[in-house]
């Protein structure tokens, strides 16, 4: 086992973790912010450079600090490597400065964008961004292009993270889009204006950290934090069937699927779970889903009032006892 | 003294023909490499001949060899970089074109210390007539057994392919070489792993340029030892330099590395001074990329000493008062230059170039060039200097490959040191608007004793 010590933290890996997985052991404020890693595709990371670190000590044996920051992504820990992440300010300032490239070119079209509510860049900006912007250049754009009739592409909101790229290699049958052109014009493509459409297709939507792939059966239809999500399965000989449903009183808005507390699927689910079932009955419904994050999702969220509910009960307890009731316990926040 | 290795023969007609070649010594190191000795004595020699990488960073050649990985069972290539894309160098076309047989006997020789069966030469696409010379020259080795099965009756055997590149600076880099040699769009790849473990196909690379490549035979039949004798301290050996711009006499040179700088510019032997009889008003010395120095600090270091065409004394003073020898593009500048507009159009380059992978160099290299437009066209703002100085401190060292680094140094060092020419830009909106307006009316620069 590797020891490792980030932000003052020690903890200890196995040798061939990285820095970000070692990070996310620990937990807590001292995990950094990712836009492009995804840890269940093969290569991903190192892209967005959002998850930089910096190392003050290489190695027990080679205490040497690293001379630039590293993509936590994608840097395996050494035995004895000293981290630092939010402890250390010129990092934060490295990364206020990746998390303004990333702005510069966005569209901040968040109040028509259905991601909103559930986009990474928008956590991150709030989380890392500055407020005033230095940038004054018209923002890029592109021509319009239809990738088919289930997912809905806006290509000025992606920020080239290749989570769908790799998505279309490692899920899918054969990839038929793919990153056009180089730079800061460098797109998101289907070469010959073709449908992306497979079974597995519908995944790139949920990978997506941001809005430039999303739902076209789910467009406009609601923003995320009126609908509740739901955790449910059926069977299905495509994929595990285990999904999240998005209700808006008794209708299915949307079928996604399930995220982790890092808001990456673990186990992708087919395109007939996602866009075929939206009847009720197709589906064992199992409970409420928590919102792991932090997310506006979590804050509109009927499994908070069930919390508080409970929080009032136990204080009700405690009145009928003759305790006094603990105000500081109630909190609409988890 | 102008000792020449690598253009040595360069005057004789029709050298890139095989017989005239051979007749002139060609083929030598091949015969001498595969019949007298073992591939680590190759090796060996280019080690202790202090070769180092002539494709921007220096490498020592027989290191870079040493770490080559040797899994048995696993075969292992060695790819020639012939993408020569760096604004200001044009050297390897200068070599290819004049001398191709003594890239491919480069290639046989090294591939043989190596011990690779398969190499190849990816050589940028714009190059295509330089691509069907060396197909010519690849196909008269194949013909006298130079190249294919048991070379000179040894078993040893070698394939060489050249790969033309599609148009893309970034695959220069040598891992978008591999990528872009693989057939898959040039991005460069996350190292580790480097090449030398995982290259072309996945398996153990070594990529060198074609410069580097050339003095290999040269090394086997003069030996390392001698080789090493040439040059200065650890810059060792002969260095081809592209010379352009504002001199008397562009094109391309071999150098004894250790020349003065001043010798190179003014000599007439080399540049022969500058063009109209004008005075020198900055170098960019190893290619768009590398730092560009003030006439005061390309002349001397900033110590007072003479600056010499060596890497070690390019780079005295680190980027504050020093620059890099890099591919050896050497331009330069006269009072008429522009700074601002020479920046601006380098700017340019690195944002057309950028392959888009990583957030700092796709979106700041663009950022930069449209705040330098601004300033060059005479509508720039007094924080737009300071804007750019933090662009570049926030691109460099926080990128997949070097190309972010590349893009800003030449922007911190166009500032750090002609900063009072952007203010004047900046300033004097009305008088920039001409794009001529530096040949008509220099910007003289006020000779700083202590640049920052
Ligand atoms: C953006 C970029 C472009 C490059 N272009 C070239 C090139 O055109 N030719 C070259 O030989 N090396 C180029 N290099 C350097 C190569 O990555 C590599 O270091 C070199 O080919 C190694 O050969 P050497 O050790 O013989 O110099 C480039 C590097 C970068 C970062
Ligand atoms: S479309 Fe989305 S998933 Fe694909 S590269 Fe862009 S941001 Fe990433
Ligand atoms: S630094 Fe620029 S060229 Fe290099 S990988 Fe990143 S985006 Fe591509
Ligand atoms: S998450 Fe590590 S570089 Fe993007």
């Amino acid at each position: 086992m590797f020891k490792v010590t980030i932000d003052g933290i020690e903890t200890e890996v196995e040798p061939g973790t990285t820095i970000l997985q070692a990070a996310r052991k620990i937990g807590g404020e001292i995990v950094p912010p990712t836009m492009c890693y995804y840890s269940s595709l093969e290569g991903s990371g190192g892209y967005c450079r959002t998850c930089i670190v910096k190392v003050s000590a290489g190695s027990a044996k080679d205490p040497r600090p690293m001379p630039k920051p590293v993509a936590s992504c994608r840097t395996p820990v050494q035995d004895g490597m000293v981290v630092q992440n939010i402890t250390s300010p010129e990092l934060l300032e490295a990364r206020a400065g990746v998390v303004e490239f990333l702005l510069i070119n966005h569209p901040l079209d968040c109040p028509v964008c259905d991601q909103a509510g559930e986009c990474d860049l928008q956590n991150l900006g709030f989380a890392h961004g500055k407020e005033e912007s230095r940038y004054d250049f018209p923002r890029r754009v592109f021509e319009k292009k239809d990738i088919g009739n289930k997912i809905q592409l806006h290509m000025t909101r992606c920020i080239l993270c290749y989570r769908c790229v790799k998505v279309a290699d490692q899920l899918t049958p054969g990839r038929v889009h793919g990153v056009m052109n180089r730079g800061d014009v460098a797109e998101i493509s289907t070469y010959i204006e073709q449908a992306v459409d497979n079974d597995m297709s519908g995944n790139m939507i949920d990978v997506c950290p941001v809005g430039a792939l999303t739902d076209k059966t789910f467009r406009f239809k609601s923003r995320v934090w009126f609908v509740n999500p739901t955790d449910a399965h059926r069977n299905c000989t495509k994929c595990s069937g285990n999904v999240v449903l998005w209700f808006h009183g008794t209708e299915i808005y949307r079928v996604s699927a399930r995220k982790n507390e890092w808001n990456e699927v673990k186990e992708f689910i087919c395109n007939d779970c996602r866009f075929e079932n939206k009847k009720i009955e197709n589906w064992v419904v199992e409970g409420p889903r928590k919102i792991e994050r932090k997310s506006v999702i979590s804050q509109n969220h009927y499994e908070q009032y069930n919390q508080l509910k409970a929080q009032i009960e136990k204080q009700r307890a405690r009145l009928a006892n003759g305790e006094t009731p603990d105000i500081g316990d109630i909190s609409l926040r988890t | 003294m102008a000792r020449k290795i690598l253009l040595v023969n360069d005057h004789i007609e029709g050298l890139a023909n095989i017989d005239v070649y051979r007749r002139n010594g060609g083929y030598a190191a091949v015969e001498k490499a595969l019949k007298t000795m073992t591939p680590d004595a190759v090796t060996e020699e280019v080690k202790k001949s202090g070769l180092r990488g002539r494709g921007g960073a220096g490498f020592p050649a027989g290191m870079k060899w040493s770490f080559l990985a040797k899994p048995p069972g696993v075969p292992r290539y060695l790819v020639c970089n012939a993408d020569e894309s760096e604004p200001g160098t044009f050297k390897d076309r200068y070599l290819m074109e004049r001398n191709p047989h003594s890239l491919i006997e480069g290639m046989i020789v090294s591939s043989f210390a190596l011990g690779a069966r398969t190499s190849y030469i990816y050589i940028r696409g714009e190059y295509y007539y330089v691509l069907q010379i060396l197909e010519k020259a690849i196909a008269e080795a194949y013909e006298v057994g130079l190249l294919g099965k048991n070379i000179m009756g040894t078993d040893f055997s070698l394939d060489l392919y050249v790969q033309p590149g599609g148009g893309a600076y970034i695959c220069g880099e040598e891992t978008g070489l591999i990528e872009s040699l693989e057939g898959k769009r040039g991005n460069p790849r996350i190292k580790p792993p480097f090449p030398a473990v995982v290259g072309v196909w996945g398996c153990p690379t070594v990529v060198n340029n074609v410069e580097t490549i050339a003095a290999v035979p040269h090394i086997v039949n003069m030996t390392g030892d001698e080789y090493a004798k040439i040059g200065i301290g650890r810059s060792t050996g002969t260095k081809l330099i592209s010379a352009s711009g504002h001199i008397n006499k562009p094109g391309v040179y071999e150098i004894e590395l250790g020349l003065p700088v001043e010798e190179f510019i003014y000599s007439d032997a080399y540049c022969g001074g500058i063009s109209e009889g004008r005075s020198l008003k900055a170098v960019v010395a190893g290619g768009s990329s590398v730092p560009v120095l003030p006439a005061e600090l390309i002349l001397k270091t900033a110590a007072g000493e003479p600056r010499l065409m060596s890497y070690e004394s390019l780079s005295d003073g680190g980027f504050a008062t020093g620059t890099m020898l890099g591919s050896g593009g050497f331009i330069v500048y006269s009072e008429t230059a522009c700074m601002v507009r020479n920046l601006w159009n380098f700017s340019r380059f690195y944002h057309h170039e950028s392959c888009g992978q990583c957030s700092p160099c796709r979106e700041g290299t663009g950022w930069m060039e449209k705040i330098l437009h601004n300033i060059e066209s005479g509508h720039g703002k007094v924080t737009d200097l300071d804007l750019l100085v933090d662009i570049c401190k926030k691109i460099e060292g926080n990128t997949i490959c070097p190309l972010g680094d590349a893009a800003a140094w030449p922007v911190a060092s166009h500032i750090r040191h002609f900063r009072e020419e952007f203010e004047y830009h900046i300033n004097n909106p009305e008088k920039v608007k001409d794009p001529r307006h530096c040949e008509k009316q220099p910007f003289v620069r006020k000779a700083q004793s202590n640049p920052a």
